[in-house]
Order: C-alpha cells, then sequence, then structure tokens
C-alpha cells in the first residue's frame, strides 16, 4: 500500500536487471527506491529485468524504504507486462514515464485496476506518479496531476525534455520553465514535485548546487543515479540550525498566545501570520522526519 | 713493552679477555673504493652462493614477500636449487602468491617436501588444497613467525633475500638512495626477522650501490654473501602507484560506518594509534577518519602495519605523528618511507612478536577484512567457501589481539556467498579477539564486550546480534551445501603463540 504524503527527499533509481543493486538498494538510506525496468535495461535484458524485480518486491526485505518501479511506457508494448509484473509483487508506486497527458495516467490506472482485481488485491493499492518529459506533457502537467487518485507526485524527466526543446542541460535556465510548471501543477494538486537526475556524479559541486536550487523552488525532492548524491542530496533538505531555532521560537510564540487565549502571537515584535506558522510546522515536521530516517540508515 | 704474565695480573679470571696481544691483522693499503670492488661477499652466481651457504638436504630456506605477487626471487633461486640437485627441503616464507606455482613442478619432484608460510594463493594454493603435499603446509602469523624464529622452533638455516639495493658489505633496503627510478618495495620488515636469525644469509639485489647503503634495513653483519642478478622481480607486481580509495559504494558505507564505530567506542581521541588492514573498506575507513579528526582537531600518535599512501598522506599533512612500517603497500608509501624521518621501519618482531610487548600492544584499534566471520566471531582469511586455500594469515590475529579494540569489516554477502555465517571454514583469529563486526547491513559487537556495545547504542548506532546478522546473509542467499573434505590435512593454522588453532583439510571432489 502507497502513502501518498510522505518524506521523498531522494528516489533512487536502481538498475531492475542488476542483482546485486537491487539487493542491496536500501543500505544507502535513500527515502525512495526506483528500481528500473526502462531506461537502464537494455532490450534484450527487459524480461530478466522485469523478473528480477519482480522476485526482489515479493522476498527482499527493503525496510521502511518506498518502493518504486519505473516502467517501459505504455505505446513500447513493454508496459502492460512490466504492471502485471509489479502491481501482482505488491509495488507501492508505479512510475509511469513519457506522461504526455491525462490520458496517458487514466489508461494506465485502468490497467493497474485490472491486475489489482484479478490479482485479489484491493483495487486502489498500487499508487502512482507520472514523469513528464516533454514539452507537450509539461503543458499538460496541470491535468495529469489531477488525472488520478492514486498519483503520489509528478516528476520532470530532463535528457528528454531538452532534446524535445532543441537545447541541452546546462546551468538550469533550460528547465526553468519546466520545474515552475510541474511544482505549480504538483501543488495545486497537492501531490508531490520531484525533480530530475544529475548525471555526472563526479561533480558534488555542481550537484550542490542544482539541489539547492530545486530545494529553493519548492521541490520535495530529486532523483538520484549513485548511493554517493543521497548524503549531499539530504544535508540540504535538512534545516539549518538558525532555520530551526527561528521555526521553534515561532512555535513557542503561537503556544503562548494560546496558552494566554489570544488569537495574535507576536515574535520581537511582529506579529505571526498564519503562512509563517505553516512554513515553521512544515520545517519542523521535515527536520523530525529527516533525523528519524537517516538516523535509521543501518536498520 | 714486557708484557706481565697473565697469571700474574690479581683477579684475571675474573676479568674478561680474550688472552694476551699477539699483533695486528694485516694492514690493508687499498683505498676505500678497490677494497668495494674486492668485497669478498659479492659472488658471482646464486648457484656459486648456495655453494658457499653449505646448503644441504633437509635443510630450511627462506624468502620474504615484500615483492608480492611480482617477486622473481624465489623462483630464479628454487630453480637452481632443484638443478643443483638438492632435495628434502624445507621452504619457510613470510608468505607466498600467485606467481609462485612453479613450486608445485618442486614439491612434485621431492626438492620441497615442507612449507611454512603465511598465505598462498593461486595455482600452488589449489594444488596443495588437493593433497600435493604429504606433510601438512604450515600458517602462521607475521608475530607467530617471528617468534617461532626467535625461539628456535623454526630454525632457518639459509636465507635469500630480494633487495631493491645492497652495498659490498650487505647493506640492504627496500629501496635505493640515489634513483628513484629503480625496482622498489619500501619497507623489508619481514625480512629482517630473517636475516638477524637465519644461520646464512644471501641477499639477492639488482643494484648494487656503494657503501654505505645507508640507511638499511638490513646491516652487513646479518649478511653472508650478495649475488647481483639483473631482474629481482616486476615493479608492476611488486607494487602500483598508489592504493586509490575504493569508489564502491557498499564499500563506502561500510568504512563510514566503521569510522562512526570507532568515534563512539571512545579510541578516537587526541595521540590515539591505529592501524588499517589491506581490503578496499578498511583502507577507506582511514579517508572518513581523517575528516573526523579535522573536524575534532586531533592527531593520531602512531600508525602501524602495513602502510599506503594515504596513511602517508595524513602522515604528510600532519595528522599522524609517526608511521610504524612493516610492509609498504604501494609507491607512494614507499616513496614516504624513502623521505619522511618519522615514518619508520620496523621489523616482524618489533611489529607483532608473541614474546615481547610488540607495537601491536599499543594499538588502540585496527580495522580488519575477513573472507568469513561466524557467529561466535571467529574469522577465517584464509579459505574460501569452496575449502581452497586463497588467503593468508598476515598480522590478523597478532593485531586483533594486540589492539583494544578490534574492527572486521566486510559485505554480509559476496554474490552468493555469505560472509557472516554459522561456522568459519577455518579459524584463523578465535572470536574471543573480535570485537566489532561492521557490515553494509548492521554492525554486531561481540557479547564478550559489553562495555563497546554500551558506548555504540549511546552513539545512537544502531547495533544488531552476530546471528541477526547471519540470518539476514541467510535470507538473502540462503545456505549453501556444505563443502565436502577428504580426511587428509593439508594445512596446520597456527595461532601468534605457536599453538594450533585449526586445521584445513583436502576438497573432495570425487563425484558421488
Amino acid at each position: 500500500m502507497y502513502v501518498k504524503d510522505r518524506l521523498r527527499r531522494s528516489m533512487m533509481f536502481v538498475p531492475g536487471n542488476n542483482p546485486g543493486m537491487v539487493a542491496d538498494a536500501h543500505i544507502y538510506g535513500a527515502d525512495s527506491l526506483m528500481f528500473d525496468l526502462e531506461d537502464s535495461v537494455a532490450h534484450n535484458q527487459k524480461d530478466a529485468a522485469r523478473l528480477l524485480v519482480y522476485n526482489a518486491l515479493r522476498t527482499l526485505d527493503f525496510g521502511k524504504k518506498e518502493t518504486v518501479v519505473r516502467i517501459n511506457d505504455l505505446r513500447s508494448g513493454l508496459g502492460v507486462e512490466d504492471l502485471e509484473a509489479v502491481v501482482r509483487a505488491g509495488v507501492q508506486v508505479v512510475r509511469l514515464p513519457k506522461t504526455d497527458s491525462a490520458e496517458d495516467i487514466q489508461e494506465c490506472e485502468e490497467h493497474i485496476a485490472r491486475i489489482e482485481a484479478a490479482a485479489g488485491i484491493p483495487v486502489g493499492t498500487t499508487g502512482m506518479m507520472a514523469a513528464v518529459e516533454s514539452a507537450t506533457g509539461v503543458l499538460h502537467a496541470p491535468e495529469i496531476a489531477l488525472a488520478s487518485k492514486r498519483l503520489i507526485g509528478i516528476a520532470l524527466g530532463a535528457e528528454d525534455y531538452v532534446t524535445d526543446l532543441k537545447t541541452t542541460r546546462s546551468d538550469g535556465i533550460e528547465l526553468l520553465f519546466a520545474r515552475s510548471m510541474i511544482l505549480n501543477a504538483a501543488r495545486a494538486a497537492g501531490i508531490a514535485a520531484l525533480d530530475t537526475v544529475f548525471s555526472n556524479i563526479n561533480d558534488e559541486e555542481g550537484f550542490l548546487a542544482e539541489a539547492t536550487l530545486i530545494k529553493k523552488l519548492g521541490f520535495d525532492g530529486k532523483s538520484v543515479i549513485n548511493p554517493r548524491q543521497i548524503g549531499p542530496l539530504h544535508r540540504v533538505f535538512m534545516p539549518s540550525e538558525k532555520d530551526l531555532a527561528k521555526a521553534r521560537a515561532v512555535m513557542e510564540a503561537i503556544a503562548e498566545a494560546n496558552a494566554r487565549g489570544s488569537g495574535v502571537a507576536s515574535l520581537k515584535g511582529k506579529m505571526i501570520d498564519r503562512p509563517v506558522v505553516i512554513r515553521a510546522q512544515r520545517l519542523l515536521a521535515l527536520y523530525e522526519a529527516g533525523k528519524i530516517t537517516d538516523g535509521m540508515e543501518d536498520e | 713493552m714486557t708484557m706481565e704474565k697473565l697469571e700474574n695480573i690479581p683477579h684475571i679470571s675474573e676479568i674478561s679477555n680474550c688472552g694476551v696481544f699477539s699483533g695486528c691483522r694485516a694492514k690493508r693499503r687499498e683505498t676505500f673504493r678497490e677494497r668495494s670492488a674486492s668485497s669478498d661477499k659479492v659472488l658471482p652466481s646464486i648457484e656459486e652462493a648456495i655453494r658457499r651457504t653449505g646448503l644441504r638436504d633437509g635443510m630450511t630456506i627462506s624468502f620474504h614477500h615484500h615483492f608480492r605477487n611480482g617477486d622473481h626471487v624465489l623462483n630464479q633461486v628454487m630453480d637452481v636449487i632443484a638443478a643443483m640437485g638438492f632435495h628434502n627441503l624445507t621452504l619457510a616464507a613470510s608468505s607466498l602468491a600467485a606467481i609462485h606455482a612453479p613450486l608445485i613442478e618442486h614439491i612434485k619432484n621431492g626438492v620441497v617436501t615442507h612449507i611454512e608460510t603465511s598465505g598462498m594463493r593461486g595455482e600452488l594454493a589449489e594444488a596443495v588444497s588437493r593433497g600435493l603435499m604429504d606433510c601438512p603446509v604450515v600458517f602462521r602469523s607475521h608475530g607467530g613467525r617471528a617468534a617461532a624464529i626467535r625461539a628456535g622452533k623454526l630454525h632457518i638455516d639459509v636465507a635469500f633475500l630480494g633487495a631493491p639495493s645492497c652495498d659490498p658489505y650487505g647493506n640492504a633496503n627496500g629501496y635505493s638512495r640515489d634513483d628513484d627510478s629503480s625496482i622498489c618495495c619500501g619497507s623489508l620488515g619481514y625480512a629482517r626477522t630473517d636475516a638477524k636469525y637465519a644461520d646464512k644469509v644471501v641477499i639477492i639485489t639488482n643494484d648494487l650501490v656503494s657503501y654505505p647503503n645507508a640507511p638499511w634495513a638490513i646491516p652487513e653483519y646479518d649478511v653472508d654473501y650478495i649475488v647481483r642478478v639483473d631482474d629481482i622481480g616486476d615493479p608492476a607486481g611488486i607494487m602500483s602507484g598508489a592504493t586509490r580509495y575504493t569508489s564502491n559504494p557498499k564499500e563506502l558505507k561500510i568504512a563510514r560506518t566503521a569510522a562512526n564505530v570507532i568515534e563512539a567506542s571512545g579510541h578516537l581521541y587526541d595521540g590515539f594509534s591505529m592501524q588499517m588492514g589491506s581490503g578496499g573498506a578498511s583502507l577507506a575507513t582511514a579517508r572518513f577518519l581523517r575528516e573526523k579528526m579535522l573536524e575534532k582537531n586531533i592527531r593520531c600518535r602512531f600508525a602501524l602495519g602495513g602502510i599506503t599512501g594515504q596513511i602517508t598522506a595524513m602522515h604528510e599533512e600532519g595528522l599522524i605523528d609517526r608511521i610504524l612500517d612493516v610492509q609498504s603497500f604501494d609507491l607512494d608509501a614507499a616513496m614516504s618511507l624513502k623521505k619522511n624521518h618519522f615514518h619508520h621501519q620496523i621489523g616482524a618482531t618489533y611489529y607483532a612478536s608473541y614474546l615481547f610487548n610488540a607495537a601491536v600492544n599499543q594499538l588502540d584499534f585496527v580495522v580488519l577484512s575477513a573472507l568469513e566471520i561466524d557467529t561466535n566471531f571467529n574469522v577465517n582469511v584464509l579459505t574460501g567457501s569452496d575449502g581452497v586455500i586463497r588467503g593468508a594469515i598476515g598480522g590478523h590475529p597478532d593485531t586483533a589481539e594486540g589492539a583494544s579494540m578490534s574492527v572486521v569489516v566486510a559485505p554480509l554477502v559476496r554474490g552468493r556467498i555469505p560472509t557472516i555465517v554459522r561456522h568459519v571454514g577455518t579459524v584463523v583469529t578465535p572470536g574471543e579477539v573480535v570485537d566489532v563486526v561492521v557490515t553494509e547491513q548492521g554492525i554486531a559487537v561481540n557479547p564478550r564486550r559489553p562495555d563497546l556495545a554500551e558506548k555504540l547504542a549511546a552513539a545512537g548506532l544502531c547495533v544488531h546480534t552476530i546471528e541477526e546478522l547471519q540470518q539476514k546473509a541467510e535470507a538473502l542467499v540462503g545456505v549453501p551445501s556444505p563443502i565436502r573434505f577428504k580426511d587428509k590435512i593439508v594445512g596446520v593454522v597456527l595461532y601468534r603463540d605457536n599453538t594450533v588453532i585449526d586445521t584445513i583439510r583436502q576438497i573432495d571432489e570425487d563425484e558421488t
């Protein structure tokens, strides 16, 4: 069963045809594990990967990590077979690649519901996320994000997208519109916004700059392709001591005002608005969730 | 001057003397250079050296393993010994590598009938595991070997010691002071024990330098003969430029956890001491310790053992005061030995002998690798999951016993082979001296060390029982079918005090 709202700072891609990497996926502390049947698996390995991921999901204990499988897109002729395997294996979230429209999501959902029913799994158990990887998809992001109750999030797949835009990846300016669009679509639908991968694993500085940027924009997290990216990413998302202290002070002022029976709280002579309280609450919740998750890395 | 008769001197019998003076040795008038050129220790061939040592059938000969898999000395000497018709020799090497496969023929021909070593790999190890020798191979730790040699339990008649530099009188070293381009192995620590205690010592060198070859690892008074040959080894097999830190995420995860364990144990204080074993994860632990040392602004008093470029870099950075180097693992380490005054070369006895308060006894912690660890914390570093010999004891039991805390790092499984098992194939280091096991899937603390378990838990580290780790491994890869052995004992494993701790049997490959 999927959880709609949870910590998703890092979603680690794991090639579905690599037994060693699949078996070890949970030890690096990523919030979500994304077993890939799509681009990281060669065409002649597709069935082997599907079988491996199916068995891994059924037999291995991934602890409290969220399990996600990126299936092949339905038009490829492989996607439905992927769904047959992973839905039956009890994956928490199916990631649909190359989503261009709400209809793509609905078509995928129909297959999932049919397979759940056939397998005796309560219909609605399997979550979904949409990956948008084209100009069409970005422009349809608001409808896509609202296309199914099963959706936990919407993600940007940048490599295909920049090709579609007739550009390449650079300092991030090329993704500004897509990121903003997806983020707003996600927020309007009340689901998570997840950023694309950063491919050069040896460029830690570049990775940190990108992670900092997407956190500022408002993203919940980002896909990673190597365990080495998880620690730095989580550090970017963890609130600083200064922000924590501020948030705690806000919450204390609110508690104090409540104790006085006053509806108006103030801090250092400034009235505390409702958005300030919400931000403080979110920041503290993120810190607590992150602290617990990162502390359990050895579980 | 008229000399008194000795008996007229009061108390003469109580005064140490060698009788009455009867004249000096003949004075030599050649120049220093001429004398050097005519040193009677330098012999024209290995064959001549063997003849002069008085080697006879049944004697014990020794070699060191500082040239690792690039060694060309042992095979060269053994070929000459075989050609000269010797038989029934005991070969006592500090360790053996895959390159020593030609020994198989010498064993089949009766030239070598017994072997003592720290370890064995490759075809020779395969053949021994299949019953090649009648007398079991004796496996000792580096400290155990040093103790056995000193105590006379392992008597070496003739030592053949390769040296990358030597002068005409026998001052030998693992590098050359004059030349950076020649063959280099850094420390000659293990060879120093052989040089000191063997009856006859032959240095085999490719670089005969002028006297004095200072600093030396082996002093001239321990050396009887010197032979210059063109080829003592393959530099690429002796050592690579620098041991790189692993980029394997699983090894890095283990290493980071090991560093956290060390910090939590309280052994990371200003002035601590440490040793890092070979192997990706244990070497990488140094990198995470370095970060913690910088953060806490503390220094390590000394690093011991097999030394890598990572350790020497930390020394040069000012994080490690002294290095005690019994074996240099890479070229960076060897170069540091050459240029850094406080990077000090030590012998096997000083390093780990059971008979002394050796350097291993001054360790705060050691990080070691393992092939297998069982639920009683026994460690195997010698035989593989198929029962075949494929490793070396090295200083494993010496450091595990000597250090205040021994940390064994290993992946939970290797492919389909579990590392944490119910029973190890061969006990090399007993569970009594193994304190913490770190895998990528969790930490286990030996129940004999509740003090450590408490400290780790207090630091927020998640500690499992070793049984839980074993069960995790079993859940992943299942239970391997037991290895089949024959009755014949092919190896005897000695603990560092030279008591027998385990035996290795011939593997059974017959069709069932």
